[in-house]
């Protein structure tokens, strides 16, 4: 401790110390930087180089050019997976990120009693995995022997059909937004927790309502919050995998190899064996992803500045 | 696919030259074969995915002491996904895998496969049932990998639930099948003489196979592709004429709620495969006793034709530095006494070697849960009797897929099942265009 406040007065010293502070934050930060370039940069780049290549049985490996992107941006199979999860997306987000914010406002409000118990059970199924997550509900919507249809038995109702191609979407929807509401309810209630206690004082004072506090006060306070949160919602709906590919074996007939884009670049990947096709899918979805993220971001800040 | 028949690499002064004139000297090099001298430690690796493997490993490292085989246990799918990848990667792929019959094209076109002819493969040929040995080997006389279990096609059933419907037997024939399912769903609601398999597409393979079907035909890279040939048609509209009567049950095939749907007598029997009867014994237990096991039905009335579905064999990987020893390897595991006839007792495979299918001991042992039926006899029968000439195609995985997607899609009412089939074959001819075949329809 004393060494280092010690050290700006040495004037013949000042300058290495310098280096070395600027040099600090690199050191720090390089391991970080090692893993991003090798698992990250270089896959990238390796998978940018694949997609120029066309690879057959028959004559081996040749460049294309741009033949694989052309190929996608006509892709029946793929504009169709595109479409369904911007389906998922509008029913997905708005019910998951609402029901977040929902629960936040009431942890918040402070009228729960055992409120960490709350916190922590809405957290749970986020810890559990994604996989396991699929199986329990895959088990649970089973048609003929899972207790759904159990109880519809009881009652001498229809067994509920959630595996037909209408119904599908919704059975994955309700599986992820179980799994990831209480994710998005703690970066909620942090952010409504951060909100300084002054202001519900003032609001009190000023004759406002419990109703108008949230309205007018606390949901503008954490409007940059909400954004983050529905940017990262719109890029993992658009990335949806597991839980299809794993319910897949339960409604063969519904979940297609060509289900949502990321099943699909799996599957031209590691059955079809067309690795040079696949990197051009991803990266199109990736283009996909990022117009999405854009678009949003960029319709929120205008409202922003008006 | 072009290097198919390329022939092995001889260190002559010529092929020397010529190597090394076209800068592959060094891999050439490093590809010498590596006899081992006398007391030379050889490691080898090996990729298998059955249980208790290691038994017969041990056998043969027993006789050949100076030999190592190192058996890692990757599993089925995943194998070949990493196989691919190693191969592709040049390093870490085993000198010996078990590979299923239906994989071999695929790693053949990819040149993954040594040909085992010098290393004295024919002199093993008469050892076995002759369609396991047309499916290793080529016309050109190539042998690729040495056949070890199959699954030669029967039908398990419920004796007592037939018996109770009025067949005291298994329907000779497809059309007599047909009718007593239609019969069978109207007398007992909810309940199906059999299944059908959308999400199956080995299942379905095998019994479009019995049908006749011939789907692929290579000749080297004119392939000839024939989807919905007549038999296929036919098959087509069979299933369709019993999913139009709703005389068959659908369940989802390898899901709990299928094997709980034999067992508890939803679905009253299953066209299965020769080691079908050891996986049933071990998901259902309401019902010991009381099924049996059966020839399928037949196509045409006489006839005695049936086909395979799954079973193994072990290939040696091409690049392998010691092919002399995994080929020894390899040989062993296919035919020596000891080490397959563990496999019928201990770890329930099927056999393709001639003298185990004669083996009363082995094949006659009758079981409780078949009513003590020695339902081996059945499928030992049944393994003449594989329809010969069935040829897979180097993209079995893409065919798989394809065909259950189609399928699947016609059961869920869009289409028929001849529709599927013209969908496949579509699929498959665009493919292998793509592919760079000269394709024939």
């Amino acid at each position: 401790m004393t060494d280092i406040s010690a050290r700006p007065l040495r004037p013949a010293r000042r300058r290495s110390s310098k280096w070395a502070q600027k040099l600090a934050p690199y050191f720090f930060l390089a391991p970080f930087l090692v893993l991003f370039i090798v698992f990250l940069v270089v896959p990238l780049f390796y998978a940018l180089q694949l997609s120029f290549f066309r690879e057959t049985m028959v004559g081996g490996i040749r460049f294309v050019g741009l033949d694989n992107y052309g190929k996608a941006l006509t892709d029946q199979k793929f504009w169709d997976g595109v479409l369904l999860l911007l389906r998922y997306g509008l029913f997905q987000l708005p019910v998951m990120l609402g029901a977040a914010l929902l629960l936040a406002l009431i942890l918040d409000s402070g009228m729960l009693w055992a409120r960490a118990f709350f916190r922590l059970g809405l957290f749970l199924p986020y810890a559990v995995p994604t996989v396991i997550a699929a199986l329990i509900w895959g088990y649970l919507y089973g048609p003929s022997f899972g207790p759904m249809t159990q109880i519809a038995d009881y009652f001498g109702l229809p067994r509920p059909d959630l595996f037909n191609a209408n119904t599908m979407l919704y059975a994955i929807a309700n599986i992820s937004i179980w799994e990831h509401v209480g994710y998005f309810m703690i970066i909620y209630f942090a952010a409504l927790q951060a909100i300084p206690a002054d202001f519900e004082e003032a609001a009190v004072v000023s004759g406002a309502r419990a109703w108008q506090y949230v309205i007018y006060v606390k949901l503008p306070l954490i409007r940059g919050t909400i954004l983050v949160t529905v940017i990262f919602a719109t890029i993992g709906a658009l990335q949806l995998f597991a839980e299809p590919y794993l319910l897949e074996a339960l409604a063969p007939a519904v979940i297609t190899s060509s289900y949502t884009p990321n099943i699909y670049a799996y599957n031209l990947a590691f059955v079809n064996q067309d690795y040079n096709y696949s990197a051009a899918i991803s990266f199109v979805l990736g283009a996909v992803v990022a117009v999405v993220s854009y678009v949003f971001q960029l319709v929120s800040a205008r409202r922003e500045g008006k | 696919m072009t290097n198919l028949n390329k022939p092995d690499f001889r260190l002559g002064r010529r092929g020397f030259l010529k190597a090394a004139a076209a800068g592959l000297a060094t891999p050439a090099l490093a590809n010498l074969p590596g006899i081992a001298h006398a007391q030379e430690t050889v490691n080898l690796t090996f990729w298998a995915w059955t249980p208790r493997t290691e038994n017969q490993v041990a056998l043969f490292m027993e006789k050949y002491p100076h030999i190592k085989v190192t058996l890692e246990s990757i599993g089925g799918e995943d194998q070949n996904t990493k196989l691919r990848a190693a191969l592709r990667a040049g390093s870490g792929f085993p000198d010996i895998v078990q590979a299923e019959f239906q994989r071999l094209p695929s790693f053949r076109a990819i040149d993954a496969l040594l040909d085992l002819t010098p290393y004295g493969a024919n002199d093993v040929k008469d050892q076995f049932v002759d369609w396991s040995w047309e499916s290793v080997s080529d016309a050109a006389g190539g042998v690729y990998a040495m056949p070890w279990d199959s699954g030669p096609m029967g039908l398990l059933y419920r004796a007592d639930l037939f018996e109770a419907a009025g067949a005291a037997e298994v329907p000779p024939t497809w059309a007599g099948f047909a009718e007593l399912a239609k019969k069978y769903a109207v007398d007992n609601p909810g309940k199906f003489l059999t299944n059908f398999g959308a999400n199956n597409g080995g299942w379905m393979i095998g019994v479009l196979w019995q049908a006749g079907n011939k789907p692929f035909a290579l000749n080297g890279t004119d392939m000839t592709i024939r989807i919905n040939d007549e038999p296929a048609k036919a098959w087509a509209a069979y299933w369709q004429d019993l999913l139009d009567a709703k005389a068959v049950d659908l369940t989802p095939n390898w899901t709990p709620e299928w094997f709980t749907a034999f067992d508890n007598g939803t679905i009253a029997s299953w066209i299965a495969a020769a080691w079908s009867p050891v996986q049933l014994t071990n998901v259902a237990n309401q019902s010991v006793g009381k099924w049996r096991a059966g020839q399928l039905p037949q196509w045409k009335d006489g006839e005695f034709l049936t086909s395979n579905w799954g079973g193994s064999t072990f290939s040696v990987i091409k690049p392998t530095a010691h092919p002399e020893e995994a080929a020894l390897f390899a040989t062993f595991m296919a035919t020596d006494g000891e080490a397959t006839r563990l496999y019928n007792t201990d770890q329930f495979l099927f056999p393709v070697r001639k003298e185990l299918l004669a083996d009363k001991d082995l094949m006659g042992t009758p079981s409780e849960f078949y009513g003590g039926q020695a339902v081996n006899e059945v499928f030992a029968e049944a393994a003449e009797h594989v329809i010969p000439g069935y040829q897979f195609s180097p993209f079995h995985d893409v065919f798989t897929s394809a065909l259950q997607e189609n399928v699947g899609a016609a059961v869920a009412g869009n289409g028929t099942l001849a529709d599927a089939l013209d969908r496949t074959q579509e699929a498959m001819v665009t493919y292998a265009s793509e592919q760079g075949y000269t394709v024939i329809t």
